[in-house]
């Protein structure tokens, strides 16, 4: 199999969680898109560790797995504080920080 | 558009053909899905979309050999993010039934993402145009990956637990009511 395969399916999935996050107001929706962009960036450091026949790449991509799953955990945390505060989880309506 | 120049690239890479077929099934599925996941109103449908999503990076990771990778995808991505983004949904009462949730900025980040695919894409292609992924892959056994954490990466491996539990505590302390 060609190294350029796995590659571009993470570069495509990268952009599309890039999309999500830029386009999307909802708070869940714009974490459902971290979590694309962290899954493209495991299938990269899979596929250099099967190319270098280095099994570091996986170990690391384990690493990432935990740490997503930290993410989330906190960020649905940070996102229901929000709902219960505002009754919104628009993104776009918290601004209070804005200059 | 991306991935049709990879499988150009393939035809004159006749070996493997089970696998590569494979992998263009799963790959199409992915990006459709990974597509509607940030597209569709419904969000309780993005999540069951990015299951579809996760999934199949877990068969990547088994065309690519790497089984234990592809259980702990299945279990902490599938078996626990996508439970914890379910609760999330339900908790925040989110429109379900594609109500507003205006869009904001969709063409900023249509640009964004199709010129970064575009810039992704020729440097790939310019830079690993042929390389071919060698066809014994001696690596990936899950004792090969355990041996690694446990003695190169232990240091990392426990930094790790260690923010887990502090992530998780942190969770409660911020989400809890008083």
């Amino acid at each position: 199999m060609l190294l350029n395969e796995f590659l571009l399916l993470g570069a495509v999935l990268f952009c599309i969680g890039v999309y999500g996050v830029i386009a999307r107001a909802n708070g869940v929706m714009v974490l459902m898109s971290i979590e694309l962009i962290l899954n493209a960036v495991n299938i990269n450091l899979v596929v250099f560790s099967v190319m270098n026949n280095d099994i570091a790449g996986q170990v690391f991509a384990l690493f990432v797995i935990a740490i997503a799953a930290a993410e989330v955990g906190v960020g649905l945390a940070i996102v229901l504080v929000i709902y219960r505060n505002r009754k919104s989880i628009d993104l776009d309506q918290v601004d209070l920080m804005r200059g | 558009m991306l991935l049709l120049a990879a499988v150009e690239q393939n035809a004159d890479a006749p070996d493997l053909v089970a696998q590569n077929i494979a992998f263009g099934l799963i790959a199409f599925m992915m990006v459709v899905s990974a597509i509607k996941v940030v597209t569709t109103k419904n969000v309780v449908h993005a999540a069951l979309y990015l299951v579809l999503v996760l999934a199949g990076v877990a068969a990547q990771y088994v065309l690519l050999a790497a089984e234990f990778l592809a259980s702990v995808q299945v279990l902490v991505y599938i078996g626990a993010i996508v439970v914890l983004f379910l609760f999330g949904i339900m908790l925040t009462r989110a429109p379900i039934k594609g109500e507003e949730e205006h869009t904001r900025n969709w063409i900023g980040g249509a640009v964004t993402a199709v010129g970064l695919a575009a810039l992704l894409g020729y440097t790939l292609i310019d830079q690993y145009g042929s390389s071919k992924l060698p066809e014994e892959v001696g690596i990936g056994r899950a004792e090969v990956l355990s041996d690694s954490i446990f003695s190169t990466y232990l240091f990392p491996f426990e930094v790790v637990s260690i923010l887990l539990t502090a992530a998780l505590v942190g969770a409660i302390v911020i989400a809890r009511k008083d």
